[in-house]
């Protein structure tokens, strides 16, 4: 079987998370009654006008700056034609030519499979409205919901010739775009409620052959999973069919979930002429220099920088840099500990471990996060380092502080007050708890001595137990040790 | 009673208590319910509500706080979407569509206390120039019932004419209100693109629709004008100018009015008749102390053939929505597009369908460039030739058409012929700009229009030359025998 090389031009639509659609003022959501966010706008009623949501282009040009693109100085919506029962005017309004989008020719870095980093161009970033959606089944028929119908979203298409050449690279890269899109806040990035969907093309060809193979597209692909599972799939349908002479058909296929694999939906020669011509409706939208800087310094540190200086001045590690940036919320919330003179290392480890347990067992977020907000604050999480940290608070304990904390918002020194939980170091103290331990438990001395060293963490958990944990265990070991080999 | 009474004259007898508004208002549904001459100008009238507004406006006039056409009857062509009854546009697909809400237009009407007391009839989707393309019949022209009203307003236009109501509402695509204001001898005004909001207007170009007042005196027009006009944030394409004001509307003297009269509409495609008597009231015009001078405006020799790319063109992306699917009637085929095949096939008419053909054509892969790019160079291109001219001048004239009224059934000849009526109307649109007709004369006992074109955003001071203009040259009326109401 001869080598082929893979290559992947990708379409990402992103619903932008605006609080209403994209020309009218009908409120955006995810489930409802069927049409219960519609107005004559959005279903297309004769004389309905279109005027544009300014929070949306805002995010749009957000977004196209965000993947280093160009922004067009003038950019103009255009009608695209064709008739679908999903849409309401029989055309789309959406923008299209090579110079017109909000942005273009920009780019973003994910990591080869090679190993380093790699640039994946991206050509076009713009704005278009939504569809309706199908509901097969109403009555024995077929019934149109319309409350997505003129819903926001954002088209970001990869560059051609494709840079992505493998199923694992185009999953990387839709982790990453999504990842970053969610953290500027653009859009909620939900890929199983459709607020993030994926169209890759796919084409391949033997090694040493320059001239890209037919392509074919691939859509209905709910999750990064089901976009490298349908890849590969179609990888290897692909080479299937060059192996045995037979031709790969420029076509769309469809992703069925269930049967992991693709089947023929449209081919190329029934795709329609769309007709594209500039909106008559809408005026162009004009960019000037002091609007993009006002979108640039609103625009937060995007997280490969940040990820940087967690590894660069935190001394992260790459893998943990990583996990900290996975949602800008929290990486901001770890970054305020860290101003509040924290060990990176001690609230990075609080913060993967008791932290997101709770956060996840509570369905709580950090502020700025998906949830209710979090009782916990920086100030909390460092506090409870300290006292670790100064020896005042033991391992075990400091769990149970924590928890309260999380369930009563009081700060952890306070917790350790009330509940008298601060821990037992003071020599004397611990001098005549041995003394006890010792004094209550002879025959176990003697077993010591005979040479049963167990007995020693014996004696230790006893201490623990009487102490409710909060006995210095090194300590108390020490003095038991001392006297235990005295006399 | 109040037959040819101007709305100025009789938003002062309602203001005076000479006249109740409601009387008015029913005498006024009468009217259009007796439909004198047969001129079937008017599709639907909601009595009821009529009356309800009727009411309310009284309440106004009343309490002190009526405006200028605080209620006075206004006549709306079927394309502008008012919430009650139906919205038919012309045509059998829409028969039955109740709009959920009021046009723009409608709601600044409402405002002003004006009484809604029917919708009148055009061409479908405002396709024509004859009203005969309705699904709902031709309308008759109050001056010779066998002759056409002209479209595609000709029902807001022969309402006014002949005396049923003193205002209405039309909408000027190509010509559509000048064009039958000059047949029936009123005042149509059609502003520049953007004064009026297009929200609740039935799409035909969008580009070049907008939405305008018949009247029987300049006065009446303006006020109408800025009754409808002003920004609204519903619409995208508004100009931010605030209402069309009527401040200086009778401060503008004739002497030293720059006119320039393109000598590419004073061809032979103009009647000679209708050119003589253009020539006297142009003369007139001069005595009084305006210039008038010949100007070249080569690129207006394209303006129909441009139009004709640039509004089907757009027709057939505004009218994709007719689908039977969510609103208007539905004819049932075996799936999706057999539906909307049927629906569309059965329920447009002849023009519509034609238009949309050459529309879709002139947007298709491999004709865009050829046909509808080009069309949008040429209008770019007789836009900057005309603000050349309009910079030293004050006006554009011509005759409104170069025509007088023909017969019902003549327009049927053919195509090219009927499309080339709108030679003198077409380029204000192409251009956006302010364009009103003004009756000046007759010829074969037929009104004349002139047609005077100013400056995008000059709305005020083309309405104050007209003033004067109507000054000099007086009205004209349809003689009592034909259908007129006196
Ligand atoms: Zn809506």
């Amino acid at each position: 079987m001869a080598r082929y090389r893979t290559s992947v031009g990708i379409e990402v639509h992103a619903e932008l998370s605006t609080r209403s659609k994209m020309f009218c003022r009908c409120p955006v959501e995810f489930g409802g009654e069927p049409n219960s966010r519609v107005c004559p706008v959005c279903l297309g009623l004769p004389g309905a006008l279109p005027v544009p949501n300014r929070s949306a282009v805002d995010l749009a040009v957000r977004a196209a700056l965000a993947l280093d693109c160009t922004i067009a100085r003038e950019s103009v919506f255009h009608r695209k034609s064709y008739f679908y029962p999903d849409l309401p005017k029989g055309y789309q309004t959406t923008q299209f030519g090579e110079t017109n989008p909000i942005g273009y020719g920009g780019g973003m870095e994910i990591e080869a499979d090679e190993g380093g980093v790699k640039r994946i161009r991206i050509r076009r970033v713009h704005l278009e409205e939504d569809t309706g959606k199908l509901i097969h089944g109403i009555e024995g028929g077929t019934g149109i919901d319309y409350n997505r119908a003129g819903v926001p979203l954002l088209e970001i298409v990869t560059d051609f010739p494709p840079d992505i050449t493998s199923a694992t690279e185009a999953r990387r890269y839709v982790q990453k775009l999504r990842d970053l899109l969610v953290w500027i806040g653009v859009t909620h990035g939900k890929m199983e409620q459709g607020g993030l969907r994926c169209e890759p093309n796919v084409s391949i060809r033997p090694e040493g052959n320059d001239s890209l193979g037919t392509k074919t597209e691939l859509k209905n692909l709910n999750s990064t999973r089901s976009l490298q599972v349908g890849i590969e799939f179609e990888v290897a349908r692909q080479a299937r069919l060059l192996e045995s002479g037979r031709p790969v058909v420029q076509e769309t296929r469809g992703w069925d979930e269930q049967t992991e694999s693709s089947y023929a939906m449209r081919a190329k020669e029934d795709e329609d002429d769309y007709r594209y011509f500039v909106c008559p409706d809408l005026s162009p939208m004009q960019f000037d220099d002091a609007y993009l800087e006002h979108v640039r310094a609103t625009l937060p540190k995007l997280p490969d920088t940040v990820r940087e200086r967690f590894v660069n001045e935190y001394g992260l590690a790459e893998r943990d840099a990583d996990r900290m940036i996975a949602d800008r919320a929290w990486a901001v919330w770890f970054d305020a500990c860290v101003a509040l003179s924290g060990s990176p290392k001690a609230v990075l480890n609080w913060m993967i471990s008791d932290f997101a347990k709770l956060l996840n067992e509570s369905g709580q977020a950090v502020p700025g996060g998906e949830g209710e907000p979090t009782l916990v604050t920086p100030e909390h999480l460092v506090e409870l380092t300290r006292l670790i940290a100064d020896e005042k608070l033991g391992g075990k304990a400091a769990k149970s502080v924590f928890a309260e904390t999380f369930r009563t918002g009081e700060p952890p020194g306070e917790v350790v007050t009330r509940l008298g939980l601060a821990q037992v170091s003071d020599p004397e103290e611990i001098a005549s708890l041995v003394q006890a331990i010792l004094g209550e438990n002879r025959p176990l001395v003697e077993e010591f001595r005979a040479g049963k060293s167990q007995v020693l963490g014996f004696l230790v958990g006893l201490a623990m137990q009487r102490t409710n944990g909060r006995v210095h265990a090194s300590l108390f070991q020490e003095e038991l040790l001392r006297r235990l080999t005295e006399d | 009673m109040p037959g040819w009474a101007t709305a100025s004259e009789l938003a002062g007898r309602l203001r005076s208590r000479e006249l109740g508004c409601v009387e008015l208002t029913r005498e006024t549904l009468n009217r259009i319910e007796e439909d004198p001459g047969g001129l079937g100008a008017f599709l639907s009238s909601d009595r009821g509500e009529a009356l309800r507004a009727a009411e309310e406006a009284q309440r106004m006039l009343d309490a002190g706080t009526a405006g200028p056409l605080t209620g006075v009857p206004l006549a709306v062509k079927d394309n502008i979407c008012v919430a009650e009854g139906v919205t038919t546009a012309g045509s059998r697909l829409l028969e039955n569509f109740v709009s959920p809400y009021d046009a723009t237009v409608i709601e600044k009407c409402r405002e002003a206390g004006m009484v809604i007391v029917g919708k009148t009839n055009l061409d479908e989707f405002g396709m024509g120039s004859s009203n005969e393309n309705s699904a709902f019949g031709p309308v008759r022209n109050p001056w010779n019932p066998a002759l056409t009203a002209g479209g595609s307003s000709g029902g807001s236009a022969a309402a006014v004419a002949a005396g049923i109501v003193p205002l209405s509402l039309g909408s000027d695509t190509g010509g559509s209100i000048r064009f039958p204001a000059a047949l029936c001898g009123i005042v149509g005004f059609k502003p520049t693109y953007g004064r009026v909001s297009r929200r609740g207007l039935v799409a035909f170009a969008s580009s070049l629709d907008q939405i305008g007042p018949f009247a029987r005196s300049v006065e009446d027009a303006a006020l109408l004008a800025h009754t409808i006009s002003g920004d609204d944030p519903r619409e995208a394409r508004m100009r931010t100018e605030a209402p069309i004001s009527l401040g200086g509307l009778r401060d503008r003297p004739l002497s030293g009015l720059r006119l320039a009269w393109p000598q590419q509409l004073a061809g032979p495609e103009v009647q000679p008749s209708i050119r003589a008597t253009f020539e006297v009231a142009i003369s007139r015009l001069i005595e009084a102390g305006c210039t008038c001078e010949e100007v070249d405006l080569p690129m207006i020799r394209h303006g129909v053939s441009t139009y004709y790319i640039i509004a089907p063109s757009e027709a057939s992306s505004n009218l994709a929505r007719y689908d039977g699917i969510r609103f208007g009637r539905q004819v049932e085929g075996t799936d999706h597009v057999a539906t909307v095949a049927k629906t569309r096939g059965a329920l447009l008419g002849h023009e519509v369908k034609l238009r949309i053909i050459a529309g879709t054509y002139a947007l298709s892969a491999g004709y865009h460039d050829a046909y509808f790019a080009k069309a949008q160079r040429v209008r770019q291109r007789m836009t900057l030739e005309m603000d050349e001219v309009l910079a030293q001048y004050d006006l554009i004239v011509s005759p409104t058409s170069p025509v007088v009224a023909f017969p019902i059934g003549s327009a049927e000849m053919d195509h090219l012929t009927l499309k080339q009526l709108d030679l003198c109307t077409i380029p204000a649109n192409l251009g956006g700009y302010p364009s009103l007709s003004l009756p000046c004369g007759l010829a074969e006992g037929l009104p004349v229009g002139l047609g005077l074109t100013a400056q995008r955003g000059m709305d005020e001071s083309l309405l104050a030359a007209a003033w004067s203009m109507e000054q000099e040259l007086g009205s004209v009326m349809p003689p009592s025998d034909a259908g007129g109401v006196r």
